[in-house]
């Protein structure tokens, strides 16, 4: 069969020099393309959910903020973030199409669903000294260190529209917008950063 | 600015929610039997009250969950946050 991951083409392709010409020291803008991306449901009690565990090698995160990380292997990693009680999303190194059979196996005949949400969203990662000033224009959540910091993720808002962001280092936030905001998402980031980079 | 605690998420601003009316308003038991006015009343006529009102609001933004508040209309004060169809049982005088 035809390889199709050549066909892929990220939402922000067209920003990608940009970026790069807007990053300093203080704070950088960059695009992740194309990351594997995995939606999943089921009930948090259910045998399911430990199955799944399996597959991803650390359980589904109980709470929100929560992010569960699987060993990594040298097909990649496996990060889960808490969407809802009942709803995850797997963010992977690996080939998503293969993990999603994975845990659609691991499912069985018990209720849930399974899907490959790659392209719904794409990340943007943003770093640097000043990457909390800059989210900090136009998010509401609070991202002080007493609320927030590495290893954390949340459903919200940036700049009014939805996105998913998670912390995943002392100066680095990671920005999962659909796929359809990403160029307002990225637009709106890169005015933000004008103060500290001129 | 409204600063609600959806019962998964914690403290969010009103941004983050979307609001959904009145909260606790029952489906007919027998819808076949209603005039085209009582159906007019179930669907659209609300409560109005000053004071105490139990209403459905849904975290959009976060966990895209279904809640209910109750909130007092008149000082905007978030009086109870709770799940499901149990009414807040320490708000007698709550408008439902
Ligand atoms: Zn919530």
């Amino acid at each position: 069969m035809a390889d199709l991951t050549t066909l892929r083409r990220s939402p922000l392709a067209h920003l990608t020099d940009r970026m790069a010409q807007a990053s300093h020291g203080a704070v950088g803008l960059s695009e992740t393309a194309c990351t594997g991306m995995v939606s999943v449901r089921v009930s948090a009690e259910s045998s399911a959910a430990e199955r799944i565990a399996t597959v991803l090698g650390a359980p589904l995160p109980a709470a929100c903020g929560e992010v569960t990380s699987g060993e990594v292997t040298s097909a990649g990693d496996h990060h889960a973030l808490w969407l809802g009680p009942d709803e995850w999303l797997v963010v992977t190194g690996t080939d998503p199409v293969a993990l999603a059979d994975q845990l659609e196996a691991a499912v069985g005949d018990d209720p849930g669903l399974v899907l490959d949400v790659s392209a719904n969203r794409t990340v943007l990662e943003l770093t640097g000294p000043k990457a909390r000033n800059v989210l900090e224009k136009g998010c509401p959540v609070d991202l002080h260190p007493r609320a927030f910091g590495p290893g954390r993720a949340v459903s919200t808002t940036l700049a009014r529209v939805p996105v998913l962001l998670w912390q995943t280092g002392e100066p680095t936030y990671r920005l999962l917008p659909r796929s359809s905001f990403a160029d307002y998402v990225s637009r709106w980031v890169l005015d933000a950063m004008v103060e500290h980079t001129g | 600015m409204l600063l609600l605690t959806c019962p998964w998420c914690g403290p969010r601003d009103e941004t983050e929610y979307h609001y959904g009316g009145q909260a606790h308003v029952p489906y007919p038991e027998d819808p076949d039997a209603l005039s085209d006015e009582e159906w007019a009343e179930n669907l659209f006529f609300r409560d109005n009250p000053a004071g105490p009102f139990a209403e459905r609001w849904s975290h959009t933004a976060g966990c895209r969950r279904w809640f209910n508040v109750v909130r007092d209309t008149a000082t905007y004060d978030v009086l109870e946050v709770y799940t499901g169809a149990a009414p807040a049982a320490t708000q007698p005088g709550v408008a439902r």
